[in-house]
């Protein structure tokens, strides 16, 4: 299987990327890992007639401990999210997450910014990110703006990111309760969740459970009124409209979601000592 | 456009179409065909080479996103009188491979396995295999294989 | 010592390690120097009248050498109707269905081409699954006036049989259709020069594939050779010539130039001929004490949208549908229907998984029924030891068995009461996460029947080395090694020495190929017959030689050489024997072929865990003993045993091909068909078990396929097993997690 053709292009730096995205415009696609977009590409799901190649832009592959948050660059790859010492002491859910994603290879490959920007709701880290109360930072011709996680993704594939914007950091507050949790229900391995669950504190993030990655907000406001965490995870798919597909219904994922709540919070609660 | 890309220690250059992948560069313009094309969708891990040292699906990189860097492939492995590496007489002392079409990305993927994990579990051999496919051994031999090369490699440390 | 039943290590695998295979892809032959390649353009639609082929834009396109279609057929011997056609020409009736052929000067062209063929295609209902095949509403062969195209068994089953049956327990069960998918995809290339086709094929069987396109394509057997490289896997799917093969042989004659082929993963997942696909209706019933006294097995058998073997699987369904057990009556019929969807083949195993699969869960439903435990109920009912051979009500005749034997083993080596002890432990402390322990018996049928047999020829070179040409067809089970084994054992030429060749119709004209668990009993004997026949003129030559009576002259296996009984000094070595013989050296052709099939059988114990809350099952254990017979070489038998389990997992867990209401496959990239890997599976227990069989002179029956048909059984009990506290006595496969959950909830609501 070939990909259309297209004309490549290097950026050797981040505005660069956005200079040639401006030139562009909608012709143009990013290219990070390619393990999201190539894939599409041979199956003539995607046709761009410009690629953006950023795997160069060595300026935006980074984990950095700020005062008050951790700073990563969009173009970190999985492989290095999941042995980094920073996040292992002060994020293992971003961490341990990313370790989740794909296999060995895909990890070599694939980055943290790719997957957010593909806005694929039955991606891993987007949830992940939305639990920590991520914000992401994005450049574009008129310059840089912060998204909140919570306003970034809009649809299947889609985000509020402008043909014109390049994403270049994620911003993770340090978390105010240290229990964190990662649920991922998978058929076989290497596939997709079914349904995840990314619980830090009393925040939860969901995994393939609609359109978007989710926050479970039921739950999370039962826990602020003082629920028990089981019943609290009762209400994990309150306001959730999952997707049927051949490997679940959405009965099924409501109920996965529920349990996999549960048991992330416990698990996190336990880990909170 | 231009490409350079060692590989297997030898420098190469060749211009080529924008599109094309890792995988058929290596096969059809560098002219070494032990890397196959399984699946196309970065699923069965048979075009898995190594770039600068760590595990890729070959059929999901462009040549252009490598160029510049270091490829090693099945070739690359053996000595220069032909003698087995480690990893490949692990797998030929074990029968790890049966119609031999997984195996030149199952070689790479557990070299680059140990070369990051030096003693793996059981466990996480199989773990670290699931982005490679086989159809022919159940994979039983090949996870042998691999756990008896880690063994061999800390006797020889 | 006979290097017979060593552990040897293969010699096929230095190259395989250090260079790569030659699979057809691979092949830089300056035969096919220049080659154009080809893309098929397929069917998006599952049934569709096609009402035109415009192909004006894909030519224009740069690098197009040729778009050729179904009315370009005009050279060849018309397809019968009804029948497969090469290309699509009125209708098509699978998505994926090849409708014309684009060859491009580059391979990066091909696919950008076929888009620009367009094909207009007027809709017509797609009929999915066999209960829609089965009201014929729809039609795929109007004139036919049926979906049914082939019937047969008993006419009318007979109630009576299970009129006097304490308790009769009646099931509908799935065995779903699954993807053969060997890691190497289907390819080909083909030049024709000087009035002779040359066709390299990724093929099981060279000669089948010479004689279809000498009967597809209207030429003499004498003008076509083929050849197999590297083949990376098949699995019965590459048994003969698909069409796209016979359309690439076609191709190159008509256009002069060297055609060469490899479909993508997506193609092969939608063409390649897949498996399974029946539908039973099963029916047992016996007494209280365990006795069963009749069975019924009614087929119904997918074939997809051409009938390639759907015709024929569910003969050896019936024929082997009374599976390991004494059986007073059972009855068997089936129906083939032809559906929208991708045509059915053999598939490891080719029916009999299917018969076993139906008699183990039948089994399986009688005995929760009772209330009696599987493994017992199955040892009441088994072919005792001395009735062999033993002829089945459905007509086949076993060789040799030991089946109670096998399951004690295969228990013992489990730790079957541990394990129950075990289940019973977490029944009673409600453990989240419970145990499911999967019992099952088997025996197959592999290697002769009518016809069959295969070629060899063994030289003996007056350098001293040895070459060894089989009609076997090995794609990774070690025959060039096993053979090379089987030769020193008789000539006593160290197999350094000796050479596998397989795989040219110009060098061994006839031959069979390896399919059907056959080539050791069959292809190995033809080979070790061959050298058994280069040993007897030796020993003429040698008797010349040493002017000696041939009866005193003795082949010392050590030492490859032949001495005179009782005559000390130096022997005559087979090189200069070889030389005495002439410039051809020594040289045997023989044919080995047996009316007489072999039936390989075993025991499986399957252990699986499944967390109650998600249903998810995990296959935790899995025992078997699989008796094939003597063993050549434990680590290329033990290989089969590994590769065959690994498989039928895959189908009782995983693997299940689907479509959608419109007949468009969900499953057509490994990213949706669950093809199953080393995170879904343990190491495997193989506990050896060696019942000889009289039916060739090496006494071995097949081993290919027998791991697949003991685990998928075994492994799908477990998982019932696991929830049988519950009342849930069975779950179709593959068990998905949601399918477990759902199982789960129904008897948890039923209680």
């Amino acid at each position: 299987m070939i990909p259309p053709k297209f004309a490549y292009r290097r950026a050797g730096s981040a505005e660069e990327a956005v200079s040639l995205l401006a030139e562009y415009g909608d012709e143009a696609k990013i290219l990070a890992g390619g393990h999201s977009l190539l894939p599409l590409m041979k199956l003539r799901l995607a046709q761009p007639e410009f690629l953006i190649d950023i795997g160069r832009v060595h300026e935006l592959s980074y984990i950095r401990g700020e005062a008050d948050h951790i700073a990563v660059g969009a173009l970190t790859r999985y492989h290095d999210l999941e042995h980094s010492e920073l996040l292992a002491a002060e994020l293992p859910l971003l961490a341990h997450a990313s370790g989740k994603v794909g296999d060995p290879q895909v990890r070599h490959r694939g980055t943290i910014g790719g997957s957010i920007a593909h806005g694929e709701s039955a991606s891993d880290v987007p949830a992940v990110v939305l639990a920590l109360d991520g914000t992401l930072v994005v450049s574009g011709p008129s310059g840089v703006r912060e998204i909140p996680s919570s306003e970034f993704f809009l649809g299947p594939f889609e985000t509020v990111l402008e043909p014109d914007e390049l994403l270049t950091e994620i911003r993770l507050p340090r978390p105010a309760s240290p229990g964190w949790s990662f649920q991922k229900l998978t058929s076989r391995a290497i596939d997709w969740a079914i349904v995840a669950v990314a619980v830090q504190g009393s925040s939860v993030g969901l995994v393939n459970m609609g359109s978007t990655p989710l926050r479970a907000t039921a739950t999370e406001r039962a826990l602020a009124d003082g629920a028990s965490i089981t019943d609290a995870a009762a209400r994990a798919a309150e306001g959730t409209s999952p997707f049927a597909d051949r490997n679940a219904s959405p009965e099924y994922r409501k109920h996965l979601a529920r349990v996999l709540v549960r048991r992330g919070l416990e698990e996190a609660a336990g880990r909170a000592g | 456009m231009n490409v350079t890309i060692t590989v297997n220690g030898e420098k190469t250059s060749h211009e080529v179409e924008d599109r094309t992948l890792l995988v058929h560069h290596l096969r059809d313009v560098v002219g070494l065909t032990a890397t196959n094309v399984g699946c196309d969708t970065s699923t069965c891990g048979a075009c898995t080479v190594l770039v600068n040292g760590e595990s890729v699906k070959s059929c999901t990189v462009l040549a252009a996103q490598v160029d510049g860097d270091e490829v090693q492939t099945l070739e690359g492995l053996a000595g220069e009188n032909g003698e087995l590496d480690p990893m490949q007489s692990a797998f030929r002392e074990h029968h790890a491979l049966q119609c031999g079409f997984c195996t030149p990305g199952m070689v790479m993927a557990a070299t680059s396995l140990l070369r990051e994990n030096p003693h793996p579990t059981e466990e996480e051999v199989r773990a670290a295999l699931k982005g490679n496919l086989c159809r022919c051994t159940g994979y039983h031999n090949i996870v042998q294989a691999i756990m008896s090369a880690a063994e061999s490699a800390e006797g020889a440390r | 010592m006979s290097i017979v039943g060593t552990r040897v290590v293969r010699t096929e695998d230095p190259r395989l390690l250090t260079t790569g295979a030659q699979y057809l892809e691979d092949l830089r032959l300056p035969e096919l120097q220049g080659a154009a390649y080809a893309t098929f353009v397929r069917s998006p639609m599952a049934h569709a009248r096609i009402t035109g082929i415009d192909v004006s834009a894909a030519l224009d396109e740069p690098g197009v050498v040729a778009v050729l279609t179904a009315d370009d057929l005009d050279d060849i011997p018309e397809s019968p109707p009804g029948r497969e056609p090469l290309l699509a020409k009125d209708v098509v009736r699978f998505v994926g269905e090849p409708v014309a052929i684009v060859l491009t000067e580059e391979h990066y062209q091909g696919e950008d081409a076929a888009e620009l063929v367009s094909v207009d295609y007027d809709e017509l209902p797609a009929v999915v699954g066999v209960q829609q095949a089965l009201t014929d509403e729809t039609l795929l062969f109007p004139d036919k006036g049926t979906n049914v195209l082939s019937r047969g068994g008993a006419k009318e089953f007979d109630d009576e049989a299970f009129a006097d049956c304490e308790v009769v327990v009646e099931r509908t069960i799935v065995n779903q259709r699954v993807a053969a998918a060997p890691l190497e995809v289907r390819a080909a290339a083909a030049r024709w020069a000087d009035d002779r086709l040359t066709l390299w094929s990724s093929t099981q069987n060279v000669h089948g594939v010479r004689d279809e396109l000498t009967g597809k394509l209207g030429l003499d057997k004498k003008a076509v050779r083929v050849i197999a490289p590297d083949v990376g896997g098949g699995f019965g799917a590459k048994i003969g010539a698909d069409r796209e093969t016979v359309v690439v042989g076609w191709a190159a004659r008509r256009t002069g130039r060297p055609v060469r082929w490899v479909e993508t993963r997506n193609e092969n997942l939608m063409a390649m001929s897949q498996g399974r696909a029946q539908l039973h209706t099963i029916t047992i019933g016996g007494s209280r004490d365990g006795r069963v006294q009749a069975y019924r097995l009614d087929i119904v058998q997918d074939c997809g949208g051409y009938v390639r073997m759907g015709g024929m699987l569910p003969h050896l369904t019936m024929l082997m549908a009374s599976g390991v057990y004494d059986l007073p009556r059972v009855e068997t019929a089936f129906r083939s229907v032809v559906t929208n969807t991708t045509p059915i083949g053999a598939y490891r195993g080719a029916g009999r998984p299917e018969a076993t699969a139906a008699i183990e869960r039948a089994m399986d439903l009688f005995a929760a029924e009772i209330g009696m435990d599987a493994a017992e109920v199955r040892r009441r009912n088994f072919v005792a030891p001395d009735k062999f051979p033993f002829t089945t009500p459905t007509g086949a005749t076993y060789d040799t068995g030991e089946y109670a034997k096998a399951l004690d083993t295969v228990l013992e080596a489990a730790g079957y009461d541990e394990l129950r002890a075990e289940q019973r432990r977490r029944r009673e402390r409600d453990d989240p996460i419970q145990l499911g322990i999967g019992v099952s018996a088997y025996v197959e049928i592999t290697g002769g029947g009518p016809d069959a047999g295969e070629t060899a020829r063994v030289s003996v070179h007056p350098d001293g080395t040895v070459t060894v040409w089989t009609g076997s067809s090995p794609h990774g089970q070690g025959h060039a090694t096993a053979w090379a084994m089987l030769v020193q054992d008789e000539l006593g030429i160290p197999m350094d020495r000796i050479t596998v060749r397989h795989g040219d119709t110009d060098v061994l004209t006839e031959g069979v190929g390896t399919f059907g668990s056959r080539s050791l009993q069959i292809g190995g004997t033809a080979v070790r017959n061959a050298a058994v026949e280069i040993k007897e003129r030796a020993r003429e030559l040698a008797a010349e030689e040493m002017e000696a009576d041939p009866a005193d002259l003795v082949l010392d296996l050590e030492s490859g050489t032949w001495t005179v009984r009782g005559v000390p000094g130096r022997g005559v070595p087979w090189a200069q024997l070889a030389e005495r013989a002439g410039p051809e050296g020594l040289s045997a052709d023989t044919t080995f072929a047996t009316d007489q099939s072999t039936f390989p059988f075993g025991a499986h114990v399957a252990v699986v865990e499944v967390d109650m809350e998600t249903g998810r099952p995990r296959l935790v254990r899995h025992v078997s003993v699989d008796d094939a017979g003597p063993v050549v070489n434990p680590i290329l038998a033990e290989g089969q045993r590994h590769g065959g389990i690994a498989q039928g997992a895959a189908q009782a867990l995983f693997e299940e091909v689907s479509y959608d209401e419109y007949g468009n496959p969900v499953t057509a990239t490994l990213l949706d068909y669950t093809f199953i890997s080393a995170a879904e599976l343990p190491s495997f227990e193989l506990v050896p078990m060696e019942t000889p069989t009289s039916v060739n002179p090496l006494g071995v029956k097949g081993i290919g396929e027998a791991g697949t048909i003991g685990s998928t059984p075994a492994v799908q009990s477990a998982v019932v097993d696991a929830l049988g506290h519950l009342g849930v006595r069975h779950i179709d496969m593959p068990a998905s997690p949601e399918r477990v959950w759902t199982a789960i909830n129904e008897a948890r609501t039923a209680q």
